[in-house]
């Protein structure tokens, strides 16, 4: 297992509905507390990497900003953008800036204040999410997309709307007891099954929790990490893939090829497999995301995911515990700093310092972070 | 200019795939093929990702489609709230995928995987024009 580059400190901000701030501060929560975790100061920094979804930016190219207000000039900073997964596109990014010795230390720093715009301006952008030449003129929206997804995978599989529900259940478990979750609320199956059809079938409670949010983590290359941290985290493999914006592209709907493309990358690097993941993080954007991320990841056969969720496999105590931080529904998708916020999750697993939603004896941890609707896939498996 | 006459909501204006508008105007439907290499496009491209040419010419997608997966949207986006609610689908002919919507008279419980349909060019409020899939 290759273990150049390490993950020595993460920070997370509350999600929150209407973060009452502005995007600096947003970030700076983040940093704050990633920066007391690694124990280090601003000019041990190499280099910030700022990952957001632009349309949601009223600033133009908040890197500067924002590398400005961490205190972190004259040191590069620069942006990196794969919508929902751009914080862990920027781990990639870091990886390849340590590894080939460019910089010792790198931030990658996640955020995105959804608030930052309207309501009738982020409806606005919502319809330009796909591709705008071909789909957008149709009336598409992201909760279509994957009700398409959900549609097909219900066909060849026999997958149900209850299944997509406990799924939701779950989530809310959890993210009632993640102080940082916006939805800490009980979900009842029944309450998912009669809400609101947003775009069938995925209801209400199928559908991931806006919030404004960031997220930080440092990376640091093996020599730093050894010298400066108590408690590495290593980053055993990276795998990432794409796949084509337009439905008419995808070979099949009932899976995302961009995740599978990415896990098949990790697993490799890492040299392990499916069954030696204690617990992950996945991009539960809906709930049938993480149905198929099940599935795309290796932790069940195609078609067998339905089994996991049934059987309460993906609970703390089952075989492969998944999202037990309140994932995406719960816990929220504050667009960019999705990906730092998931792995910050699996780190404080590996470290044994999760509190409440700790799953015993985690050594290895994997998250599965999609951009778009399966356009961008990264894959990130995580050892102590 | 051209292109902006596609769909409910127009995006984008200029295109050299902007014979597929004057195709609709004449009830036609139509992908392109690489006359290169011969691969097929739908939606239609100027360009052949493939061998990299730009030696493209229109085909028609005809007949029938079987449909692969939809949904009833019923939130749409700025511009479509008085659409609302519409079946996206998404229909495969023949191994051409084409991306839509169903005509707003199909009643819900006749739909499903599987279904067979076929597409049609249709005038949209304000003299738009597109295209959408029927049961036959
Ligand atoms: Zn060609």
């Amino acid at each position: 297992m290759p273990n150049d580059v390490a993950i020595i400190g993460v920070g997370q901000s509350a999600f929150v509905r209407g973060y009452e701030g502005s995007i600096r501060e947003l970030a700076f929560e983040a940093y704050r507390e990633a920066m007391k975790d690694a124990g280090i100061s601003n000019s041990d920094i190499g280099a910030s990497i700022i990952c957001s979804a632009p349309e949601y930016d009223k600033q133009r190219s908040p890197s500067g900003l924002i590398a400005e207000y961490l205190g972190l000039n004259p040191q590069p900073t620069f942006a990196i953008e794969t919508v929902c997964s751009s914080s862990t596109t920027g781990i990639r990014v870091a990886y390849s800036l340590i590894k080939s010795g460019l910089h010792d230390i790198v931030v990658v720093l996640g955020f995105q204040k959804m608030s930052e715009i309207s309501s009738a301006d982020s409806q606005e952008r919502m319809g330009r999410g796909a591709d705008i030449m071909w789909e957008s003129p149709f009336g598409t929206m992201m909760p279509a997309y994957y009700a398409m997804h959900a549609r097909a995978h219900f066909a060849r599989y026999g997958s149900t709307e209850k299944d997509l529900a406990l799924i939701r259940v779950k989530a809310a478990k959890y993210g009632a007891l993640n102080e940082k979750a916006v939805y800490r609320k009980g979900v009842e199956l029944e309450q998912c099954l009669t809400a609101d059809v947003v775009a069938s079938p995925l209801k209400r409670f199928d559908c991931c929790a806006n919030a404004d949010g960031s997220s930080c983590l440092i990376m640091a290359s093996a020599e730093k990490a050894r010298e400066i941290s108590q408690k590495p985290v290593w980053v055993m493999g990276l795998g990432s893939g794409t796949a084509s914006l337009t439905m008419t592209g995808r070979e099949a709907l009932d899976g995302l090829n961009c995740a599978r493309v990415a896990a098949k990358q990790a697993y490799e690097m890492a040299g392990v497999g499916p069954q030696d993941i204690d617990v992950a993080e996945v991009h539960d954007c809906f709930t049938i995301a993480e149905l198929m991320a099940y599935e795309n990841l290796g932790f069940a056969e195609p078609g067998k995911g339905v089994e996991l969720i049934r059987e309460g496999e993906t609970y703390i105590g089952g075989k492969i515990p998944v999202n037990v931080d309140g994932g995406l529904l719960s816990k929220g998708h504050p667009i960019g700093a999705t990906g730092g916020s998931q792995v910050r999750t699996i780190v404080l697993q590996l470290r044994n310092e999760a509190g409440d939603i700790q799953v015993p004896g985690a050594e290895i941890g994997l998250v599965h972070n999609i951009g778009g609707v399966g356009i961008y896939g990264n894959v990130i498996i995580l050892g102590r | 200019m051209g292109f902006e006459k596609f769909g409910r909501v127009s995006f984008t204006a200029q295109t050299k795939a902007g014979a597929f508008v004057e195709y609709l105007e004449k009830g036609e439907l139509r992908g392109t093929r690489c006359r290169s290499c011969g691969r097929v496009y739908f939606p239609p491209r100027a360009d052949c990702s493939f061998c990299l040419s730009s030696d493209m010419e229109w085909f028609k997608v005809e007949g029938q489609g079987s449909l692969v997966s939809f949904t009833r949207v019923n939130y749409g986006p700025t511009g479509f709230e008085s659409d609302v609610p519409y079946i996206l689908a998404l229909v495969d002919f023949n191994g051409t995928r084409v991306f839509g919507r169903l005509g707003k008279d199909v009643p819900e419980e006749q739909i499903a995987v599987g279904m067979i349909v076929k597409a049609v060019t249709s005038t949209l409020p304000g003299g738009q024009i597109s295209y959408e899939f029927l049961p036959v």
